[in-house]
């Protein structure tokens, strides 16, 4: 009987690098996923391939939904469908109760294929180009206008239409957070949105019933959200009253973490990440403690990150082994920064599929591009591994399978692992023919 | 030599009296060092590897040759002396 065989390796020793040999790495392993072994996946579906748990989608969002309906009596989620739009994905959260939130033309028409009414979908934005807008108004979507040009767009088309138009308005403002996002809708502070609300109220076409706030991504402040809330509700209440309009939803847009790590956060995610019962208490109490009692307009939340980022993973394979010349170990991997956007701002938790024996020592993850920007991590701890070896990436679920790029290769499958631990796919692997069907050869060059 | 000087423990810590660094090795590592210390060619090693783990050729030579690479920049082994 032969010894189990590890991977020869020497590490230097450094002072203030001493570790035990057994390292929490061997903590970091994911075997399967939703009880589909990771192995089997890759052997059915190939490497690299994205995976979904529809358990993980469904259960994160009745558990959002119950915490918010604990704070508030009337919220709806309105599916953020630039967060990830595949149709399978988007059918669970409409499934559930989610309405669209879509900020193009794409978008809307996507929303509307899937058989979502106009009236179920929020259009925000900052360019909604006139035809998509016609459409939305006329399918009665609830528009939030961004701009000055497109209240006078919408004028136009409540001209056309014959008839007064109900809207929305986009409101920045400061909630004292760091960067400020104040590049979408009016600025609360500096009075632009009550000039804004004269000019609108002026023009007798239009009617502002809602509001709506993005303050921006992945906010670590609960209390932001606290501070939108309140400042809403108190800009409601004028409105109401200096236009006799009823404003019927406030939109609190996005921007709740996940839990992954962000570059340049020393913290896990686990400490650095607030919980999100405490946003949606921060919510809720403002809310509450602003509005008349029996008044309550209906509040939007456009979750999206914090809804799928987490039902997310990427398989991906070692392809190669490499020494750097400082020393590091280093590993080519089959997906890199084209199918992994998020790679730029999180460090995400790399797991491997099984056991590999050998002591942890810091590594650098590529990706297969011919690209020095190609680095899905700079800096993991992994032992020694051999090629082949399958690596779980995650949470990945949000953006990137809209943000991919087809870049140098083909994009990979994305399965969904069913509530009864069935493995289907929602979206096939990309070939040559999905690639070159757009291209057009001019005859001279044929 | 310098591997000859090279102190190894039997739980893979090494000392490199010459320069005073020291380094840590696996099993495997440890067993390739040993066989060094005595003399085999990377090729030997590698059988000795063969007989010794469930491990298949191809797999073992690009180990020893790597782990080789990794002595050979820490200045701990030159092939042409060994």
């Amino acid at each position: 009987m032969k010894k189990l065989y590890q991977k020869p390796s020497i590490l230097k020793l450094h002072v203030g690098f001493m570790r035990e040999k057994k390292s929490a790495a061997r903590t970091l392993i994911r075997s399967e996923i939703d009880g589909i072994p990771v192995k089997t996946l890759v052997e059915k579906f190939g490497s690299p391939l994205f995976v979904f748990s529809e358990k993980r989608l469904r259960e994160r969002f009745r558990y959002l939904k119950r915490l918010f309906e604990s704070h508030y009596p009337r919220v709806e989620f309105s599916w953020s469908y630039k967060t990830n739009y595949l149709d399978a994905i988007c059918r669970i959260f409409h499934q559930e109760g989610a309405t669209a939130e879509v900020v193009s033309d794409f978008e809307y028409e996507k929303a509307r294929r899937l058989g979502i009414p106009g009236e179920k979908i929020v259009f925000n934005g900052p360019y909604k180009p006139l035809e998509i807008l016609e459409r939305a108004v006329s399918e009665g979507a609830r528009i939030n206008a961004d701009s000055l040009d497109e209240v006078l767009d919408l004028e136009n088309l409540a001209r056309k239409m014959g008839r007064r138009l109900k809207i929305g308005l986009r409101v920045n403002m400061d909630t004292g957070i760091y960067p400020r996002w104040d590049r979408f809708g009016f600025n609360l502070e500096n009075g632009e949105v009550m000039q804004v609300a004269r000019r609108i109220a002026a023009g007798g076409l239009l009617e502002v019933v809602g509001l709506h706030c993005h303050q921006g991504t992945f906010i670590l402040e609960p209390g932001a959200y606290g501070q939108a809330a309140e400042k809403l509700v108190r800009l409601a209440g004028e409105l109401e009253n200096r236009f006799g309009w009823q404003i019927e939803y406030l939109d609190l847009g996005g921007g709740f973490p996940s839990r992954n790590r962000l570059k340049g956060i020393y913290l896990p995610p686990e400490v650095a990440v607030p919980s999100l019962a405490e946003y949606i208490e921060a919510i809720g109490r403002a809310m509450l403690s602003g509005l008349p009692p029996g008044n309550y307009p209906l509040l939007i939340m456009e979750t999206g990150r914090a809804l799928v980022d987490e039902a997310g993973f990427l398989l991906t394979t070692v392809r190669a082994t490499k020494r750097l010349p400082d020393g590091r170990r280093a590993y080519i991997l089959d997906a890199g920064v084209n199918l992994l956007f998020t790679a730029f701002w999180y460090h995400l938790k790399v797991e491997m599929e099984r056991e590999i024996p050998g002591p942890p020592e810091p590594c650098v993850l590529y990706g297969p591009l011919c690209m020095n920007i190609d680095v899905v991590e700079e800096s993991a701890l992994l032992p020694p591994l051999p090629r082949n070896t399958h690596l779980i990436l995650s949470p990945v679920g949000a953006y990137n399978v809209t943000q991919w790029m087809q870049f140098i290769t083909y994009r990979p499958r994305v399965i969904l692992i069913t509530e009864d631990g069935r493995a289907e796919v929602i979206r096939e692997a990309e070939n040559l023919e999905d690639i070159v069907r757009k291209e057009r050869v001019p005859e001279h060059l044929r | 030599m310098k591997i000859s000087r090279l102190a190894i423990s039997d739980e893979g810590f090494v000392f490199d009296p010459e320069t005073g660094n020291s380094y840590t090795v696996n099993e495997t590592g440890l067993f390739i060092l040993q066989k060094l210390k005595e003399g085999l060619s990377p090729t030997a090693i590698v059988e000795a590897i063969l007989e010794e783990y469930e491990v298949s050729p191809e797999e073992a030579e690009r180990d020893v040759e790597e782990f080789l690479e990794g002595l050979r920049r820490f200045g701990l082994w030159r092939e042409s002396h060994d």
